[in-house]
């Protein structure tokens, strides 16, 4: 009977291979948008946590030096206090016209050092550590160098992040030309009992908690927040494609499941027979789309890996790697999907009667009842989210009032539209018209899901877009502001830093000496600045919140500007006091944007700084100067001073290097919006052709009634059109609250800083007409069905024996 | 002549071309007749009523309605025709769902933009609708339905009136009452009328009776 | 394999022994370390530091305690030199490599740490004359004119930490023909010489408070450039003071056949007397499943010359030195023929 009652099933999809199509695709493409963000934010990830791993010292607390290095002494004596420690001694440098990150480590106490690639390769310890020793380079950083041509022989090893060269502390002080220095040293994590503590021994070093790696890791996880975002609402959208999808399925076979049981298949076995048939469909989907996701993240991944590197420095390998959790998380939606639509198809059929009702059999109007039910719980996901946001503060809090917000909004939708409709049909003068509205109205049940998925995506649209150009928007504008000067210098030592600054004197605008100490500020590390008293600040520098006359009090009273990150972390604001270290208590007059720094900091004014803090290195500028006179400035220095090309810095290309940068994240969140609408739109057809069977009889009494095949299929389109421009109205508002929430919460949540929110109607509109195409599209098939269909099918309709 | 069937032949593709379902049916109907057509299921009752109502072709002969050849007419013109000349009653109601009783009612005619408030009170009334108009077609009995149905076809004031099995979903007493008004109403407004039936009962009441077997009028 | 572990196994000498090759008269070897030449006298203070010519070198004491607890101890002090080049550099240039070994054992416990570093910046190093040896702040430290007679020990673990004070007033003792010790069949030899004869007092400071103890303590001084055969795989390696004053290091060179072993004998007043492969006779009685190896914990060792028939007991057979390149060291007591205490060393149990 299982087999009979099974052949009957499937032989339904040979009967209708479309639908078998539309089903499989539906399932395949919404896991497929799924399981491409997870590819890309899982990689992605990984190399993080690989490279933080690798440059080993994202648990470790660092040492360094107020003026960037520590003599080899010092470490020896630290060690000889019992320690362990570990010295880094790092820089760019350019090995065959490449400029790479050195990392110079001490082979025999580096935590983490490299393996090579391939076991075959035995490294002798000589080799490594004496002259010309060994670098080491992940194999993306290796096709860059010209393996040839380099000071020493090149070790291939999957360990290190990409862009970084390590290699022996020896090596590397030659090829940086800094005997005798390290950059920094690493507190390894087992220490021998009864130490004397390091600020005894050694009060000038500065120990700070995992710096590069945290500051990459909080940085990056900005970009992140975005793709998980955007991860989350991918799922909530392939949810319900999958859900409208599967549903369908199960409607369309109503009159075959009837028949089954009224020949005496019991219920249960018919049950059975549904979900073994579903899994089935849901696990091919679901590799199916595996494929679908794995060649999207394949595709982006260099983008995404490009603009991760660009934007933060952060390493990311361009190459994707099939993560089990990955595939798994992928047949997971496909399944739960299914499982969900299923559940209820199943419920349904338990409902259905063995024998049609005479008369109307088709779509019930939707029931005021379920509509209410719909609507409230809408409105309780909504107002929970906000609840839970308002009481528990935090990063899941945040999550969970974005998830309250667009699940609850597409859970109102329908009744919102059914209103709508309900409103305009009964307003519509021509009967026409007045059918089409009423008709629409009647069919939000069957395409109820398709247009949540529509507006989930719309909206995740809207937000994230809203987010990044926001996020590009006012990061260009804060480089802008805080590039002010058109060169930056870096001398290499305080005597050439002050040579370099006579020299400049009389040959630019102004010199703006960049100097600063590393102090605990409100008992975080941080920075505090000492600033001249120059126009470029008070024209340029981005103040949140400021007492009047902010520059005149910064440069004659005891006061001082604080980042947002502080002031946010702290809650202290212009008006309040701080304390920047024991016996120096000031007040805080302003509050300025700080976007990307994860730390504390603070400005004060330069002598301030210099009579508090002692021996402030004094190797940075900026230097003002007309554009036009900038490169022969830039040539004279290099030649006078014998200063390396990164010494000195041109704002106009750190502002060009930032804005590629923003490209790329823009190609790839631009991908993915099309990919959700796409997914959306397959959803909206979906649901069209498979209506298509059961609009027939409604379709014809009013073709009986004298409106041509013709008129009925553009109306067909443009009732498409309609849902879809009514949901895309609804898709704005929700899609604001969504960039929102991710701008004022979850990004102050997660990194401290509240980013503006812009407004991009343009964007909107080029979105809108995108979806109107979309879902004129996804009508245009039904309707070209509906023009070519013979009257003698229409009349089937009529037909007694029906 | 209100209606003039001549020489019809029907086939549907992929039948037996030997074995049309229509095969050279011929009949006429004037002005305020009314017209019975039975025979056996399957033999083209209703089939001969679609080409009549412009809603299928034919493959030979020629139908005149209302003095209008209907095989040169293309789907403008027949959709035209079926808004005004012609209006259809079927087994299955075939109201629209999504509109209530007072829309429906109003709907042939307002497409055929002839929407005479007056007359369609009048039906309603006459039809015992009056209290449901608020109400949708699913929460109406099968024989307040047909009785829409009815009413939305008079409503344009056609010619002619097609019905087919016009109460076959119904039980013999409601199907009475139903008929019984259709008739009253037809008559009343001098309304040919055209129906398919294989109830012989009702065939007799009406002014001529024609049985179709194996595609020809016997 | 990482740079690290390699660096260790060179220390240890069981690579390249195809590199181990002497050349005849000239006194070095194919990569220009020295070999030790029979018949060159040692040189004092000097040969106390550091010979940078030479592949490998070791400062290593031993030392058996009894606390004020009435528990047995034993401490060990180990500063190894491995050398890249047969030279010395300043800087992180230097060739020279250092690895310190220091562990406390008791009965019950035995806990060890491990600090490695090289040459060249300061971290590690011996200077002859004041002796003094060091790695981080791990230190045997000597005074002035006075050689290695009187040392101050320190070192420090996660856990553990000790402080001891060594003096002897009897000579050193010279292996082998003064001190060229031979090490396998066919010649090859170190240069090793010790003071068995320490007296010692101090402290260590364990999880549960301080505890001052007595002893005796045991230097050697070993260096050479190539002292492994390629078929040798490990050693046994006694160091033992008996109750009546004298004293015996011994050893085994383990091979496919017999090994080969050498001994020491060191009468109460300081004279000794070196005995030739196949004198010793040790044999394993007892095993014990030390980080899932098998180990030999009691040993039966006779020394016919010396009529010494005794049973070495490991003081606690977990004695395992988990560093980078693991091996068993610990104390051990004496019974049979003459009763005392001493350490054990065993490499290369698999």
């Amino acid at each position: 009977m299982r087999r009979t009652g099974l052949a009957a099933l499937l032989s339904h999809w040979r009967r209708q291979p479309l639908q078998l199509v539309t089903l499989v695709l539906g399932l395949a493409l919404a896991t497929g948008l799924w399981s491409a963000v997870q590819a890309i934010n899982g990689q992605a990830r990984a190399s993080y946590a690989q490279a933080a791993e690798q440059l080993g010292a994202n648990r470790l607390l660092g040492l360094t030096a107020p003026n960037g290095s520590i003599p080899v002494a010092q470490y020896v004596q630290l060690r000889r206090a019992g320690w362990q420690l570990s010295p880094i001694l790092e820089g760019r440098v350019r090995l065959n016209s490449t400029t790479i990150s050195l990392l110079g480590v001490d082979s025999l106490s580096y935590p983490v050092p490299p393996a090579p690639a391939s076991d075959q390769e035995t490294l002798d310890p000589a080799d490594i550590l004496t002259a010309p020793g060994r670098l080491f380079a992940h194999p993306e950083t290796a096709d860059k160098l010209a393996v040839a041509a380099l000071p020493a022989p090149l070790i291939v090893t999957d360990h290190l992040p990409v862009g970084i060269v390590l290699t022996d502390i020896a090596i590397a002080e030659s090829l940086l030309e800094r005997s005798g220095e390290i950059s920094r040293i690493l507190v390894l994590p087992d220490q021998p009992a009864g130490l004397v503590p390091l600020s005894d021994i050694a009060p000038d070093l500065v120990l700070s908690e995992p710096n590069g790696d945290a500051d990459i890791a909080r940085l990056t996880d900005s970009f992140h927040l975005n793709l998980t975002a955007f991860g989350l609402l991918s799922f909530a959208v392939g949810l319900f494609i999958v859900n409208g999808t599967v549903g369908l399925a199960f409607h369309q076979r109503r009159g075959m499941f009837r028949s089954l049981r009224a020949l005496g298949v019991p219920l249960g076995v018919l049950t059975e027979l549904l979900l073994f048939e579903l899994l089935a469909l849901a696990l091919l989907a679901g590799f199916l789309g595996l494929i679908i996701g794995y060649l999207v993240a394949a595709a982006l991944l260099p983008d995404v890996a490009a603009s991760l590197r660009g934007l933060y420095g952060a390493p990311v390998t361009g190459t994707l790697t099939l993560r089990p959790a990955w595939i798994a998380s992928g047949l997971a939606i496909a399944l739960l999907g299914a499982l969900i639509a299923g559940g209820q198809g199943v419920w349904h059929l338990h409902r259905l009667p063995i024998l049609a009702a005479p008369g109307l059999q088709s779509w019930r109007l939707g029931s005021a009842s379920r509509d209410r039910t719909q609507a409230l719980t809408g409105v309780g996901l909504v107002v929970g989210g906000f609840l839970v946001q308002g009481l528990a503060q935090g990063l899941i809090a945040g999550f969970a009032l974005l998830a309250g917000l667009m699940l609850g909004a597409a859970l109102l939708l329908p009744p919102i539209l059914g209103q709508v409709l309900g409103w305009i049909s009964a307003r519509a003068r021509d009967p026409v018209a007045q059918w089409v509205w009423a008709d629409l109205r009647s069919h939000m049940p069957g395409l109820s899901l398709a247009l949540m998925a529509l507006l989930l995506a719309l909206a995740t649209n809207i937000g994230v877009g809203t987010m990044v150009s926001s996020f590009r928007l006012t990061f260009t504008g804060w480089l802008d502001q805080r590039l002010a000067s058109e060169l930056y210098v870096t001398a290499r030592s305080d005597d050439e830093g002050a040579a370099i600054r006579d020299w400049l004197l009389s040959r630019s605008d102004a010199v703006l000496p960049i100097r600063y100490g590393e102090l605990r500020l409100a008992d975080q590390p941080g920075r505090v600045y000492g600033i001249a008293d120059h126009a470029t600040y008070r024209d340029h520098w981005p103040l949140i919140e400021a007492l009047p006359g902010v520059w005149d009090r910064l440069h004659t009273e005891r006061t001082v500007l604080i980042n947002e990150q502080l002031a946010r972390r702290t809650d202290l604001w212009p008006g309040d006091e701080i304390a920047l270290r024991s016996g120096w208590t000031v007040e805080i007059v302003g509050v300025y944007s700080d976007y990307g720094n994860p730390n504390a900091q603070a400005i004060v004014s330069l002598p301030a700084l210099l009579l508090h803090v002692p021996s402030v290195p004094n190797r940075q500028f900026g230097v003002r100067i007309a554009p036009d006179l900038s490169v022969r400035l830039v040539d004279e220095l290099r030649s006078t001073f014998g200063l390396p090309t990164s010494a000195i810095v041109d704002q106009a290309a750190i502002k060009a290097r930032s804005l590629g940068v923003f490209e790329k994240t823009f190609v790839v969140t631009g991908a993915l919006n099309v990919l959700t609408l796409g997914a959306a739109s397959f959803a909206i057809l979906t649901s069209l052709l498979t209506l298509w069977t059961l609009r027939l009889p409604q379709l014809a009494p009013v073709w009986a009634l004298g409106l041509t095949r013709k008129r009925l299929a553009w109306l067909e389109v443009l009732r498409s059109v309609a849902l879809t421009a009514l949901t895309a109205c609804l898709a704005l508002p929700l899609g604001l609250a969504l960039a929102w929430v991710l701008l004022d919460v979850i990004n102050v949540e997660a990194f401290g800083w509240r980013l503006p929110m812009h407004l991009f109607p343009l964007d909107w509109a080029r979105l809108a007409v995108l979806a109107l195409i979309a879902g004129g599209i996804a009508a245009v098939i039904p309707a070209r069905r509906l023009r070519t269909t013979p009257p003698a099918d229409m009349l089937r309709v009529f037909s007694n024996e029906r | 002549m209100l209606l003039s069937v001549q020489n019809i032949t029907k086939r549907y593709p992929g039948s037996d071309p030997d074995l049309p379902i229509l095969n050279d049916v011929s009949l006429e109907l004037d002005t305020g007749e009314t017209l019975a057509l039975t025979g056996e299921s399957g033999c083209g009752k209703s089939t001969l009523l679609h080409l009549v109502g412009a809603l299928d072709g034919f493959d030979s002969g020629e139908i005149h309605l209302d003095g209008k050849a209907l095989s040169g007419l293309d789907d403008a013109a027949r959709a035209a025709l079926r808004r005004g000349t012609v209006a259809l009653v079927f087994q299955q109601f075939n109201l629209i769902p999504s509109l209530t009783v007072a829309q429906n009612l109003a709907f042939h005619a307002r497409l055929a933009g002839q929407e005479d408030p007056d007359h369609i009170a009048f039906l309603a009334e006459r039809l015992e609708l009056h209290d449901h108009t608020h109400r949708y077609p699913e929460h109406l009995s099968g024989g307040q339905m047909q009785r829409v149905a009815i009413g939305r076809a008079l409503a344009v004031r056609p010619k002619l009136l097609l019905a087919d099995e016009p109460t076959g979903n119904l039980d013999e007493r409601t199907g009475d009452l139903v008929f019984d008004l259709m008739i009253e109403l037809v008559k009343q407004s001098g309304t040919a009328l055209f129906l398919v039936t294989h109830s012989r009962r009702i065939a007799d009441r009406l002014d001529r009776h024609l049985l179709l077997s194996c595609g020809r009028i016997a | 394999m990482n740079a690290r572990a390699c660096i260790v196994l060179l220390m240890l000498c069981i690579s390249q022994p195809a590199n181990a090759q002497g050349f005849a008269g000239l006194g070095t070897d194919a990569e220009g370390f020295a070999i030790p030449q029979p018949g060159q006298p040692l040189d004092f203070p000097a040969d106390h530091g550091a010979h940078p010519a030479f592949r490998i070198e070791w400062w290593y004491l031993t030392s058996t305690l009894t606390g004020d607890d009435g528990h047995s101890y034993g401490v060990q002090w180990t500063l190894f030199r491995s050398a890249l080049k047969p030279y010395e550099d300043a800087g992180w240039q230097s060739p020279q490599l250092w690895m310190g070994h220091a562990a406390l054992t008791s009965e019950t416990t035995h806990q060890f740490d491990e600090r490695i570093a090289r040459g060249g910046i300061g971290q590690a190093g011996v200077i002859a004359e004041p002796f003094s040896a060091w790695i981080d702040d791990w230190q045997m430290t000597g005074q002035p004119k006075k050689g290695l007679s009187e040392l101050k020990l320190t070192a420090r673990g996660e856990a553990f930490q000790y402080e001891l004070l060594l003096n002897a007033d009897t000579p050193l003792v010279l292996h082998g023909e003064a001190g060229y010790s031979t090490k396998t069949e066919d010649g090859k030899a170190s240069y090793y010489y010790s003071q068995p004869a320490y007296s010692v007092t101090g402290t260590l400071q364990l999880p549960d408070g301080p505890v001052n103890v007595t002893g005796q303590g045991w230097l050697d001084r070993e260096w050479s450039s190539q002292p492994l055969s390629e078929d040798q795989t490990g050693w046994d390696w006694f160091s033992l003071s008996f109750d009546s004053g004298a004293r015996m290091m011994g050893f085994r060179l383990r091979d496919s056949g017999d090994g080969y072993t050498s001994a020491t004998w060191i009468h109460p007043d300081g004279s000794s007397v070196s005995l030739p492969n196949g004198a010793l006779e040790i044999e394993p009685i007892e095993t014990a499943v030390v980080e899932d190896r098998r180990i030999p914990t009691v040993w039966q060792v006779a020394l016919p010359a010396q009529d010494l028939n005794i049973t070495v007991t490991a003081l606690n057979p977990q004695s395992w030195m988990g560093t980078s390149f693991p091996y068993w060291e610990g104390p051990v007591t004496v019974m049979g023929s003459h009763a005392g205490r001493g350490y054990l060393e065993m490499t290369g149990y698999e």
